[in-house]
């Protein structure tokens, strides 16, 4: 089984300078970035310069477009949640509201590895998901202000975006329910021989309910081509995975299972990449499922009712001199493949594209009340 | 009780060739047919292939049709119920049978908070089509944990269609019926009935839609609303009351519960003017409860006794053999029913 992304045996030139005692502009680099994973500064160097020098051999391999799309994705991801808690303060956006702000890596570095035909499911937190595998933002901002141009029509509304067109199979209310249903539509899909495979998100407090276990067990009894990516962000709602879980180890649990598994940061975009194209490659060739735990952090609270009294502002800012978008940018930089002038346009697409969604939504009419019993039976 | 229980023939053309089956054969049947027909079909639960079927509703099924088609699980009903959801979605056509619906409780989240809502949450993107079935209520002193009818806990759910019949003809029908459809459909049989016989069309494309209500006997002065169990049960009372009383009864199987045929059942109190509900199921909020409501908010001054209920004890089901025979509906509980309802 293939090692995480972040454990590359070959120590770059940074990490020998480092060892030697050479200073420079490397260890303001450090400081900027240090890993909150790991409390031993030394250990939080090392892990550091390994990540940081894979993410860059990844970029390197990477086409340039898919990159900057990448890039587009996940700062469009970021603006548009920000306007989601902007708006749902000013009562736009009624009942629950999850916000992705924070995780951005794990749906991008993972969707945006797959084919169009790939089946993707996911939780309540799927605002992202849903626009990254091809709705408009119009219609999940629209879907949120509970609008007839919303991708569901205003039946679902934050937790339930589906797209039948983009196979993109719902956010689901229930934690863990999706779990379940992923490892169904695997099923369909090897029974089909349709070549298809599936990304099934949920979050690490899913991880505790039995259906995690039921479905693993049949997929990999059964060899479905099902990738099951655990969205580690560290609290289930305002739990810490420490007061819930005996262990701190997810990817692991897969082996009760025989099943292939991975750990990721999540903050690294292109480790998630290319942990989901190694799980790729054995679900489109072996039919075998794969479990990765991809560790990030929610920025915002559950929901946008949750304070988050729970935690301190100290650990927030802590993961967020982390932050997936500012590596990825500083990556990019670094390996000249963008510069700021192309980060300020992309800035400036994701704005308006957020914009537009917002001024769509607006004007999107409540849907019809005679809609109230369509859609209940076929 | 098991083979004895008086199973009533369904008025049918006579021109069509006829075969007499248990509802076990013809649940079979159902199912080897629709496999036969469309490649999506496919069965999946508890020791339904190699085991030919807790009940052998599924005997043979692995032997001529193999892994793809007939799939054992592993006891795993909430993961199997939802693998059956996931590729229904995707557009399978699951059938997927629970040994026995006190374990599908298990799996409510998947049928309940997915099955049934799926179409409506994805704005009618996405369907359901997915028969769960399997042996609803009593049987043989199986005690508190085996014995549950749960027709009035899915009925309540919008999104899904439920099922019960109590012949074997209905049995292959409405089966077929319920595989074809494209919404999730609650598929609820009786243990004890397995082995009624009874004729059953041969034709390959015999269906009975869902919906439609059957009148099991034709009668003048009371009507007996019974489903599954009891309408042998009925069935027989009603014979009872005719030959001491020369009363005549009307029972009527509504066959499916949701949709409920809510006219085949009003129409005949406005002509008995008297109604029974017999059911295997505990009377608070039950079925029979709601057909009492479409009765009263639809021929209330048709009436002309109170409605009279018979439904199981309201406790959970003992095992000793008279506290069961105790909670449960029997001819003598109608009969006495009928006879409070006509005044005789």
């Amino acid at each position: 089984m293939p090692k995480a992304a972040t454990r590359q045996k070959t120590e770059p030139k940074a990490a020998k300078d480092a060892k030697n005692g050479k200073s420079g502009p490397l260890d303001d680099i450090i400081k900027k970035h240090q890993s909150a994973d790991f409390v031993d500064v030394e250990l939080a160097k090392k892990e550091y310069l390994k990540r940081r020098s894979s993410q860059l051999e990844s970029i390197k391999r990477t086409d340039k477009k898919l990159l900057r799309s990448m890039l587009y994705q996940m700062v469009l991801g970021r603006r548009f949640e920000e306007k989601c808690a902007e708006v749902y303060r000013m009562g736009k956006i009624g009942g629950f509201c999850h916000l992705y702000i924070g995780q951005e890596a794990i749906a991008v570095g993972s969707m945006l590895a797959t084919d169009e035909k790939d089946m993707v499911i996911t939780s309540y937190r799927d605002h992202v998901q849903a626009m990254v595998k091809g709705i408009r933002p119009e219609a999940v901002m629209a879907e949120l202000y509970g609008k007839e141009g919303g991708c569901v029509k205003g039946k679902g509304g934050s937790m339930h975006m589906f797209s039948k067109e983009f196979e993109f199979y719902g956010g689901h209310g229930i934690v863990g329910g999706q779990i379940g249903v992923a490892t169904g539509m695997a099923y369909a899909a090897k029974y089909r021989n349709s070549g298809q495979l599936v990304l099934c998100f949920f979050g690490e407090a899913a991880v505790n309910q039995g259906i995690f276990h039921e479905s693993l067990n049949m997929a990999q009894l059964w060899e479905l081509p099902c990738i099951y990516i655990c969205e580690n962000n560290q609290y289930g709602m305002g739990t810490s995975q420490d007061r819930a879980m005996s262990t701190r180890n997810i990817a692991k649990k897969a082996d009760a299972f025989e099943m292939a598994n991975e750990f990721v940061d999540g903050m690294d975009v292109m480790a998630v990449r290319e942990a989901t194209l190694r799980a790729i490659d054995r679900a489109r060739k072996k039919s075998l499922p794969t479990l990765l735990e991809v560790r990030a952090y929610r920025y915002m609270g559950h929901s946008m009712s949750d304070p988050g009294n729970y935690r301190t502002r100290e650990e927030i800012v802590k993961y967020q001199e982390r932050d997936p978008i500012v590596l990825f940018k500083d990556s990019l930089k670094e390996a000249k493949v963008f510069g700021d002038k192309d980060f300020e346009k992309i800035e400036q697409e994701a704005m308006a594209a957020v914009d537009a969604a917002v001024r769509f939504a607006e004007e999107s009419p409540l849907p019809n009340e005679s809609e109230l019993l369509t859609d209940v039976y076929a | 009780m098991k083979d004895s229980m008086a199973g009533s023939s369904p008025p049918l053309n006579e021109r069509i060739n006829m075969a007499t089956l248990t509802i076990r054969d013809a649940l079979n049947q159902a199912l080897r047919e629709e496999i036969l027909r469309d490649e999506n079909v496919f069965v999946m639960g508890e020791e339904v292939a190699e085991y030919d079927g807790a009940y052998k509703v599924t005997r043979g099924l692995w032997k001529e049709f193999g892994d793809k088609r007939v799939v054992d699980t592993p006891i795993t009903e909430l993961g199997f119920a939802a693998v059956g959801v996931g590729a229904a979605m995707a557009g399978l056509r699951p059938v997927i049978e629970f040994m026995t619906w006190n374990f599908s409780i298990l799996a409510s989240d998947q049928i309940i908070n997915h099955a049934s809502a799926m179409r409506y949450m994805s704005g009618g993107q996405f369907t359901v089509p997915i028969v769960f079935r399997g042996p609803n209520g009593s049987a043989y002193q199986v005690s508190s944990q085996h014995s549950h009818a749960l027709e009035a806990m899915y009925a309540n759910f919008p999104g899904l269609k439920v099922v019960m019949p109590s012949t074997a003809a209905d049995a292959k029908g409405l089966l077929k019926s319920s595989i074809r459809d494209d919404n999730p459909v609650i598929f609820l049989e009786q243990e004890r009935m397995y082995g009624l016989k009874g004729e059953v069309p041969e034709d390959e494309d015999f269906t009975i839609p869902l919906g439609v209500a059957d009148v099991k006997r034709e009668g003048k002065d009371c009507t007996i609303v019974a489903r599954s169990m009891t309408v042998p049960l009925a069935l027989q009372a009603a014979e009872l009351i005719q030959k001491d009383f020369d009363v005549s009864v009307e029972v009527i199987d509504p066959r499916t519960i949701k949709p409920l045929d809510v006219d085949t059942i009003v129409n005949s109190v406005k002509k008995t003017n008297r109604l029974v509900i017999a059911e295997e199921s505990h009377a608070f909020a039950s079925v029979g409860a709601e057909i009492s409501y479409q009765v009263l908010e639809n021929a209330f001054d048709y009436l002309d006794a109170p409605i009279k209920r018979i439904s199981t004890a309201e406790a959970p089901m003992p095992y000793a053999k008279n506290l069961e025979a105790a909670s449960l509906p029997s001819v003598e509980k109608i009969v006495a029913a009928v006879k409070e309802v006509c005044y005789l």
